[in-house]
């Protein structure tokens, strides 16, 4: 390569920085602009923003967001979509059950009771389900109040009142995450054995646990039916996502910035909707939707003709250990 | 009625951060808190600019439509004010403000993150102006004493203007036809933009009117 040849490379080179850089160094330069205002009228005040985030030279990192339009989609979230949702599907259960119960009634013990009881939930299992049940009420009504309480509870109790009742709210709802998520272990441990998918859960579902059957036939099932088992592991999923949701929430900013913050709360929000929703059907059919189902969870023991229509392969089971028991009654697993 | 606005010229800001101590001191602000900070945007390169962020008082205030007891509500001069009262500390209106403005004395939410704090434009809040009260409360009222915010009031260079909103885009004009060139001002569009729904309230409305 001859020496003009290398200038020649090197001019080339020298304009083609000069050429990559000209924004750069107009906008370093730019007290000579390109197209300056000829009127006031030309001068921008309303230009379109994006996300800015700088620097700050204070300890709060969280402070260096100039601009976050994102708020404005949380807050349609907080304010509009979050009550859409929470109320239809909770209402929405709640109208669906209504009319369920008005065509079907409560659902009977076909044979009548027995008098004879089956032992079905211990202590054990009664706690862990009581400790999730109860916290999980408190959580879902302060919760309702926190998300409701402007709209429905201002106007009747007044803002000073309502202030009084929502910062309980957020302490109860804080406080109940405790025992909600410690029950939550217990319930996993305790019966995710007697959960796992199987066969006969495939037609159970398909006959819907034999629900449109007047005749009173029930589809076999283990000690938890294939609709047992959905509840069983949307409270184990919708569960922890909520206790982790609301762990990152009491804790804000610890883990991510404001928009981590916010989706976190949206998943909160739908999650809970969900879980509301499912834990009505789950009250309905526990309570005045079936004749003998609550005797399981409330005393612990199940008549005889109940477990037979409604969980004959775990009833079988019962027998078969009782017998090896000497006759005695035998909780199932609680002895393992 | 005059409807106030702040209006922070990013081509005069010299970032001397004077704006937020003239509001920590005025007001008493805690360690660990800002009503106002400075924001310095693509630090250290050509475009560099600075820019003195508190409180925009936005015409349709995301935090008073997010607020879930309600506790906001905006002056007839359109200056968006809180009664720490009724505040809980839920950190909602944080998530919902463009510009990051409330502030909150404790960091975990558990319990509560106490009552939040935030740019007033120097007007208090709703207790009677200018008592120890409102002043412990909210910091001192310099709007009902006929003056103006103290941040904009004591800038250098002009940067930071507070007052009249129709007279700050007109100052902002008019120097920016002088020079030559100018910036935008930032987070206009977003406080008094085409996002004037008037859906939380509207400037001298209050109480549950929004969302």
């Amino acid at each position: 390569m001859t020496r003009h040849h290398r200038h020649f490379l090197i001019h080339l080179l020298v304009l083609a920085v000069l050429v990559l850089a000209a924004p750069a160094v107009r906008a370093q330069l730019y007290q000579n602009p390109v197209n300056p205002p000829t009127t006031k009228e030309q001068v921008p005040l309303y230009q379109p923003q994006e996300k800015l985030v700088g620097t700050v030279s204070i300890p709060d990192e969280k402070l260096s967001v100039l601009v976050q339009p994102e708020g404005r989609e949380w807050r349609e979230f907080r304010s509009y979509w979050l009550r859409v949702v929470a109320g239809t599907l909770a209402l929405g259960m709640l109208a669906l059950l209504t009319l369920f119960y008005l065509f079907r009634g409560t659902i009977p013990i076909s044979k009548g009771r027995s008098g004879r009881w089956v032992p079905r939930f211990g202590g054990f299992d009664r706690f862990a389900h009581w400790t999730t049940a109860v916290s999980f009420l408190i959580l879902a009504i302060t919760g309702l109040i926190i998300t409701f309480g402007r709209p429905l509870l201002i106007p009747l109790i007044g803002h000073e009142a309502f202030t009084s009742t929502a910062y309980a709210s957020t302490f109860l709802h804080n406080f109940f995450a405790i025992p909600f998520t410690l029950g939550l272990i217990l319930i996993f441990v305790a019966w995710v054995r007697d959960n796992l998918p199987e066969k006969a859960d495939l037609v159970w579902l398909r006959t819907l646990g034999g629900v449109l059957n007047k005749a009173g036939e029930h589809p076999e099932a283990g000690r938890f039916n294939a609709g047992q088992k959905l509840i069983f592991w949307a409270v184990v999923f919708g569960g922890f996502a909520l206790a982790v949701s609301g762990v990152l929430l009491m804790l804000p900013f610890s883990v991510t910035g404001i928009g981590g913050m916010q989706i976190l709360h949206v998943l909160h929000g739908l999650i809970a909707s969900l879980m509301i929703a499912v834990i009505i059907a789950h009250i309905y059919i526990g309570t005045i939707g079936m004749e003998g189902a609550f005797d399981a969870m409330g005393r612990g023991v199940v008549d005889e003709n109940w477990a037979k229509e409604h969980h004959s392969r775990w009833y079988e089971e019962q027998v078969l250990a009782m017998r090896a028991n000497d006759g005695r009654p035998m909780h199932h697993r609680a002895a393992e | 009625m005059a409807r106030m606005k702040f209006l922070c010229d990013a081509e005069r800001c010299i970032e001397c951060n004077a704006c937020v101590t003239a509001c920590k001191n005025e007001h008493e602000i805690p360690w660990g808190m800002n009503r106002r900070r400075l924001i310095t945007l693509n630090d250290g390169v050509p475009g560099e600019r600075s820019i003195s962020m508190a409180c925009m008082h936005c015409n349709d205030p995301p935090c008073a439509g997010v607020c879930p007891v309600d506790c906001f509500y905006q002056t007839a001069d359109g200056v968006v004010l809180h009664n720490k009262d009724l505040c809980i500390g839920c950190g909602y209106c944080f998530y919902a403000c463009p510009f990051g403005a409330p502030q909150y004395p404790q960091t975990t939410n558990f319990g509560s993150r106490g009552k939040m704090d935030k740019c007033t434009f120097c007007a208090g809040g709703p207790e009677v102006d200018n008592t120890p009260e409102e002043y412990q409360k909210y910091g001192s009222n310099r709007l009902a004493e006929g003056k103006l915010p103290l941040c904009a009031e004591m800038c250098s260079t002009r940067a930071l203007m507070g007052g009249d909103g129709d007279v700050l885009a007109d100052i902002y004009q008019e120097r920016s036809l002088r020079r030559g060139y100018g910036s935008g001002a930032y987070g206009w569009t977003t406080a008094y933009g085409n996002a004037d729904k008037g859906r939380a309230f509207g400037p001298g409305a209050s109480g549950s009117k929004g969302s």
